[in-house]
């Protein structure tokens, strides 16, 4: 066995870590003793605890994955017909760096509009990325390399995740208000108060849809302000846009925040992601993309990207590009996915409708318009976290402790019983 | 007078600027053209002596204006208007001082080489497997579990951020052995990643985070990615010698004396076999000697094997040196790959093990890669560790890979031997090329410099990268001869006059 010396152990923490205490016959020291247990991920965690629950009358709203109205995972019918196709290919050579030429062409068509000049004249950086989460991740590390001065500014409240993205990026982040609690609405004034007092130049994080976790968006004339604003500010736009599709059923509906700051002359950057509107969360599928002055730049900043991916996944996987590519490069596929992400909004509306109108009819004395107001996959409820923790002891409900439900784990079987239980826990308040 | 005229003209820039800027507002379709134009005409005019005190752009005649910093243009602050810019300043990129990357060294060959007409050319660059056809292969049991998988109509919902965990499993009982202790224990932390590159970034990014004072000790040459992985990780990272160009070997008494001389508690990057790129593995006697010094040096041992099966054509034959280490109870990392022995490459799909010396170790460790997982990708493809856990979990299914690998390790030993016996026919000098049977797995270092490497792409159109390592993957048995000859022409001829002037007067095709 290594003879370790004392000397070597003190400096690892290793004598004062009780690991040492514990060990067992094979009397090895770890090298791991210091090693911490990482607290569960607050969003993931939640399924976790919700498939160890053995009650019938279990509800999962906590992950945002899109359920069909009988609680199951959907496989897009367009999608399986790509796969269909595929199986035939017998090519799985590395892609290039910067990923599949095709999915990205065809993503900046969806983002920037079918005939968009910027795509003409060649002027967007773009690369293939593990969906949105690799798509936010590379932007900030390309920040850091390139901007090392500059912050990230990012809504408060936000998915969780994009504070671990720009921490871990080692970018520091400011936050914006924007949430109001009060209202369940947007928090208008005071978000561009933050706007406008943010120095020069500074770099915001935009939900360009479908806001998680609130389902809050900005309305167009509000959108508008905020560009122009942004301009005057010199402020870079940053989109995360993860529900386009899925907002309203209208992939050109959901872009319109970045058509208005494209209008504007913002150069912009965008992640984005089809995780969800072509259900291909597992595949990580999504592109990253920045709008630069003229081609020259683009290549520039492109090369630059693909320098950031190689030592993090050298390229991305091929499986759910070839299934983006073929479905929107084939004008039936493509009719084929604009309806059915329309059929999984319109449920998702649906829902929203259904769910208000049961509180209401319970005579709950609290407004329950955000819910239909609100947008998108996800609804900020309002609710405590005391509340929420009621809701899953009492009622085997799970959602995040934020207050957020996951309107996509919402059926008509259930939207009775979620009703009820939510009323039963707020109806004190 | 000089001076009036240089006036007149500064003042008469600022008129078309503000001509041109009311136009712009009037148009939007003309606004880029005109915006270059008031920009490169705001440069001028920002450089007249009435706008002292305003920061001036650097490069102003350049195509590209400014130089990523914002300026407060006061010059151009005017109206107020609902849209559109004639209030404020002209859209300056941030990303100006953006510079070209270089090109990427490996996969910059094929590039070159899709771009040779010649006929007899030949990619012996990046390490994708072909048959003797030169195609690429995808290997049957994977269109079968592909098929498997289509039959199915498996969902597509995220996998836990760990990876999917019949794969975790597999991989894990591929490297060590079902029946490992290691395994039975259940010390070991098993993530899936994005391959070789993304597992061994996992590790790298672990390394910074709980060992910051550590550094990684990298064998010279080594895969050229790996010191980007340790770059980007903030991993410092030192050489220690491994190849001698003398014996085209192992620089063995070099590699010990360099883990020894470094500090305590370093991190040790270890082929586990077929060393990329030069294909000189230790032997099991010159493996429990480093094992040795590691060990009196309390260095980490941590193994990048990427070619499981492919070496020596046994998946257990080729995990003898991290089996090895475990027996000698070492905590270690090993980082795998199934880009090549199951031809997965585009799929992305490996793993990163931590083998721990307990049950609760392992699990902290694997929480917190699962942390630095989350903010990198969130949680990894699917696609490939189902075809994995598919192969190897079904035990048809596994044998035949077995003989798939069997067959393509075969091909690679035959090119191999081909190639040797052509050497030594052919070559009078009476060089020992005897190397080239040595060595083991995809890739060969021929010994040949920078040089001789660009002159087998210039005279021979055989395209390798410049350290002088060949694919064999990309060699068939009848391309083994003319091989064989430009190796011979580049080794021995380069030292001619006449050749060394034409090198100083013509570039070389390929800019690395």
């Amino acid at each position: 066995m290594a003879a370790i010396s004392r000397e070597i152990l003190k400096r690892r923490g290793i004598l004062r870590s009780p690991v040492m205490a514990t060990i067992g016959a094979r009397s090895m020291a770890s090298w791991f003793g210091h090693v911490e247990p990482a607290a569960k991920d607050p969003i993931l965690g939640v399924t976790e605890a919700f498939l160890a629950d053995p009650s019938p009358d279990k509800v999962n709203v906590g992950v945002g994955a899109y359920r069909d109205d009988n609680g199951k995972p959907v496989v897009l019918e367009c999608v399986r017909e790509a796969e269909r196709r595929i199986a035939g290919n017998l090519n799985m050579e590395y892609l290039p760096m910067g990923g599949s030429i095709k999915m990205i062409e065809e993503s900046l068509k969806l983002a920037y509009g079918e005939d968009s000049d910027l795509i003409k004249e060649k002027r967007i950086a773009a690369v293939q990325a593990l969906s949105g989460t690799g798509a936010c991740r590379l932007f900030a590390d390309f920040q850091k390399r390139f901007l090392p001065d500059t912050q990230i500014y990012i809504p408060i409240p936000t998915w969780a995740n994009h504070h671990n993205i720009w921490r871990d990026a080692c970018v520091p982040q400011r936050t914006f208000r924007y949430y109001h609690p009060e209202t369940r609405g947007l928090d208008f004034a005071s978000m561009m108060d933050d706007i406008k007092n943010a120095p020069n130049g500074s770099f915001f994080l935009l939900h360009a849809c479908a806001h998680n976790p609130t389902g809050v968006d900005p309305s167009e004339e509000q959108w508008r302000e905020i560009s122009y604003q942004f301009k005057v500010k010199n402020h870079f736009p940053f989109f995360d846009m993860a529900y386009q599709g899925f907002a309203s059923g209208d992939p050109n509906r959901d872009a319109k925040a970045i058509q208005i700051f494209l209008e504007d002359g913002h150069l912009i950057g965008c992640a984005q992601s089809y995780a969800k509107n072509m259900g291909l969360y597992g595949q990580r599928v999504g592109c990253l993309s920045i709008l630069c002055e003229d081609e020259l730049q683009a290549v520039a900043v492109k090369s630059q990207l693909q320098q950031l991916a190689r030592p993090m996944y050298s390229n991305p996987p091929i499986h759910g590009a070839l299934v983006v590519s073929i479905i929107l490069g084939d004008p039936e596929l493509k009719s084929l996915w604009l309806k059915e992400v329309k059929g999984m909004a319109d449920r998702i509306i649906g829902m929203r409708k259904a769910l208000r109108e049961k509180l209401e009819k319970l005579g709950s004395p609290l407004s329950w318009e955000h819910i239909t107001n609100q947008i998108g996959m996800f609804c900020y409820s309002g609710m405590t976290p005391e509340q929420v923790d009621r809701l899953t002891d009492e009622f085997h409900i799970y959602m995040t402790r934020n207050g957020r439900i996951s309107m996509a784990g919402v059926t008509t079987g259930n939207v009775g019983y979620l009703a009820n239980a939510i009323h039963e826990v707020t109806k004190a308040s | 007078m000089v001076g009036s005229r240089r006036l007149l003209i500064k003042n008469g820039v600022v008129v078309v600027y503000v001509v041109l800027s009311v136009l712009r507002w009037r148009s939007h379709r003309i606004l880029r053209c005109f915006d270059r134009m008031a920009s490169a005409l705001a440069s001028v005019a920002l450089s007249a002596p009435f706008a002292r005190g305003v920061p001036l752009p650097e490069n102003p005649m350049v195509q590209r204006i400014g130089a990523g910093k914002i300026h407060d243009n006061r010059l151009f602050k005017g109206k107020a208007f609902r849209r559109v810019s004639m209030a404020v300043s002209v859209n300056v990129s941030r990303f100006d001082g953006v510079t070209m990357a270089p090109p990427d060294p490996i996969l910059g060959v094929s590039e070159a080489f899709r771009a040779d007409t010649s006929d007899l050319k030949l990619n012996l660059g990046v390490g994708a497997y072909r048959t003797e056809e030169l195609q690429p292969y995808v290997l049957n049991v994977v269109e079968k579990a592909e098929k498997l998988m289509l039959e199915r109509g498996e969902n597509k919902e995220y996998l836990p951020i760990e990876g999917l965990a019949a794969f975790n499993k597999v991989t894990a009982e591929l490297l060590f052995g079902a029946d490992n202790p290691v395994i039975q224990e259940g010390r070991v932390a098993t993530i899936q990643g994005l391959s070789g590159t993304g597992s061994l970034r996992l590790a790298a990014a672990f390394i910074q985070r709980y060992f910051s004072d550590a550094k990684a000790l990298i064998s010279s040459p080594t895969w050229g990615n790996h010191k980007n992985i340790f770059n980007d990780a903030r991993v410092p990272w030192s050489e220690y010698r491994y190849y001698d160009p003398r014996t085209v070997g192992l620089d063995f008494d070099g590699m010990v004396a360099d883990i020894k001389a470094a500090p305590d508690g370093s991190f040790v990057l270890l082929h586990g076999c077929a060393h990329n790129p030069t294909g000189i593995d230790p032997t099991p006697d010159q493996w429990e000697k480093i094992a040795d010094v590691i060990q009196e040096k309390n260095h980490i041992p941590f193994f990048d094997v990427a070619y499981q099966g492919f070496a020596s054509g046994s998946l257990d034959a080729d995990a003898y040196s991290v089996r090895l280490f475990v027996r000698r109870g070492f905590e270690l990392l090993v980082a795998q790959s199934y880009s090549k022995n199951l031809g997965l490459y585009a799929e992305r799909i490996g793993a990163i093990n931590v083998v721990c010396s307990s049950p609760d170790a392992g699990t902290r460790v694997k929480s917190q890669l699962k942390r630095l997982a989350r903010p990198m990708y969130s949680n990894p493809p699917v696609h490939g560790a189902r075809i994995v856990a598919n192969v190897v979990g079904d035990p048809n299914l596994f044998n035949e890979w077995k003989q798939e690998m069997e067959l393509m390790a075969g091909r690679i030993k035959n090119v191999r031997q081909r190639l040797y016996e052509n050497l030594s026919q052919k070559d009078e000098s009476g060089k020992d090329w005897s190397f080239v049977l040595k060595q083991i797995g995809m890739f060969s270092y021929t010994g040949l410099n920078k040089v001789q490497s660009e002159h087998m792409m210039d005279k021979w159109h055989i395209y390798m990268t410049k350290d002088g390592r060949i694919s064999l993957a990309g060699l068939s048995l009848s391309k083994c001869e003319y091989l064989a000859d430009a190796i011979i022409d580049s080794f021995h001829n380069l030292f001619t006059a006449a050749l060394l002037v034409s090198k100083l007067v013509r570039p070389s095709k390929v800019n690395v």
